[in-house]
């Protein structure tokens, strides 16, 4: 059995960690509620840009864009795989590269090739091992997502879409549920769905200078709502799962500490018990 | 009472404004543009600048700045879709190059083809270690 200092000192430790991870899920919880909100306020700009949209593809548009034109062979498609840039957030992470991995085998099988687009340190990391070709990444988002940081990554799977170096634009990241769950969603950003229903009512936009350059506009914003919205629903679901992770992480350690310390108990005991019968039987013998 | 329109502008972070007005005077690309209601459909992109509403129930007019963005006009509803980010052809592709150039330095150094199996074999592993975990946890 271990001495009474050792599991003293293995105690402390656990203790050490446990304040860790509390601390850990403290801050989890509080930057929860402000992920959480953030993207309950992003939800309105995709809802309206969806509707702007929906009411385009209504219209008898002039001009037809690129991003709403189905191809007929798919030869290689893109991939845009949204994770955390941190760790410790328990399966969250692992779920979406599963999925991706489950994806790009099935696509490899087709004898289609897949471009990535990395948004997140986790993702990234975990392509650059898979060997995939990574067109572009973005790191380090912090808290917050940014429209600013996403639209150059996006950028270059749209031009690869636009030039038919994709044929289809693919999204994985993380679905926020509720606090406890949190889904892997896997959706298509292009071409766009929605094939625009021919009506007995003839009408059309007036476009500002020219249709093409308004409709690009609104293409290329909608498609990064859609990213926007998933990086700030993955980023809710980041903080959700950390702080359920950490909190369960708090709990075993308290476990553990207690388990500890009924060992320690033990031993103590047992070493005066046996000092006692020492005695005792010394002044037996006298 | 007067006629109204129901305005939304919304830009990625944050709802800027939703409710209803008389009049609306947007800055469109090819000038400013007002709006009363039942204007014909129009569909622009805007120029950073402020936006002015003549709401039913105020007498002064709201201001309300955007950065750029689309306007989207049909009869009774007029939508903004502010931009958060300040665009410009330029800029997008200094951002296309930064985000390519990210990727690149990754790609470098990085060994041979596509290792689906390792790979695969790492991740059935950190799930297996996860399982065991939850395990665990249900045990205690």
């Amino acid at each position: 059995m271990a001495s009474g200092k050792e599991i003293r000192t293995k105690i402390k430790s656990v203790e050490n960690t446990r304040k860790i991870t509390k601390a850990m899920e403290m801050v989890a919880a509080s930057k929860m509620r402000k992920a959480q909100e953030r993207m309950r306020h992003a939800r309105p700009y995709a809802e309206k840009i969806a509707q702007v949209a929906a009411h385009f593809s209504e219209a008898h548009p002039e001009y037809k864009h690129p991003f709403v034109e189905q191809r007929a062979q798919i030869k290689r498609v893109g991939l845009v795989l949204v994770t955390t840039d941190k760790g410790l957030c328990g399966a969250l992470n692992t779920n979406s590269m599963r999925l991706a991995l489950n994806k790009m085998k099935d696509w490899d099988g087709q004898k289609v090739e897949v471009d990535v687009t990395a948004i997140g340190n986790k993702g990234a990391g975990f392509m650059q091992r898979l060997g995939a070709s990574i067109v572009s990444q973005a790191a380090g988002l912090g808290d917050t997502p940014h429209m600013e940081k996403l639209i150059g990554p996006v950028q270059v799977m749209l031009e690869a879409f636009k030039e038919g170096r994709i044929d289809a634009l693919y999204l994985i990241y993380s679905r926020f549920i509720n606090t406890m769950k949190q889904e892997v969603a896997f959706n298509q950003l292009l071409p766009l769905h929605g094939e625009p229903a021919p009506k007995e009512t003839y009408w059309d936009y007036i476009y500002e200078p020219e249709a093409k350059g308004v409709v690009d506009g609104l293409m290329v914003r909608y498609v990064e709502a859609l990213i926007y919205q998933a990086v700030a629903e993955n980023m809710a679901c980041e903080q959700s799962a950390r702080m359920v992770a950490m909190k369960s992480a708090s709990d075993n350690a308290k476990t553990v500490i207690e388990e500890l310390k009924l060992v320690y108990n033990k031993t103590r005991q047992a070493a005066i018990t046996k000092e006692l019968s020492e005695i005792v039987a010394g002044a037996a013998a006298v | 009472m007067a006629m109204t329109l129901h305005l939304d502008i919304v830009s990625a972070e944050a709802s800027l404004y939703s409710g209803l007005a008389e009049f609306v005077v947007v800055p469109a690309e090819m000038g400013e543009v007002g709006i009363y209601p039942r204007h014909a459909p129009l569909l622009t992109r805007i120029k950073p600048g402020s936006v002015r509403i003549k709401s039913p129930d105020k007498s002064e007019e709201d201001l309300i700045y955007v950065s750029g963005g689309i306007l989207e006009v049909q009869p009774g509803i007029v939508t903004i879709l502010s931009d958060t980010a300040i665009r410009g052809a330029d800029l997008d592709e200094a951002r296309v190059l930064e985000a390519k150039k990210q990727a690149e330095e990754a790609m470098t150094n990085r060994t041979g083809a596509m290792e689906y199996a390792q790979a695969q074999a790492e991740l059935a592993q950190a799930v297996a270690q996860l399982s065991v975990i939850d395990k665990l946890r249900r045990h205690h």
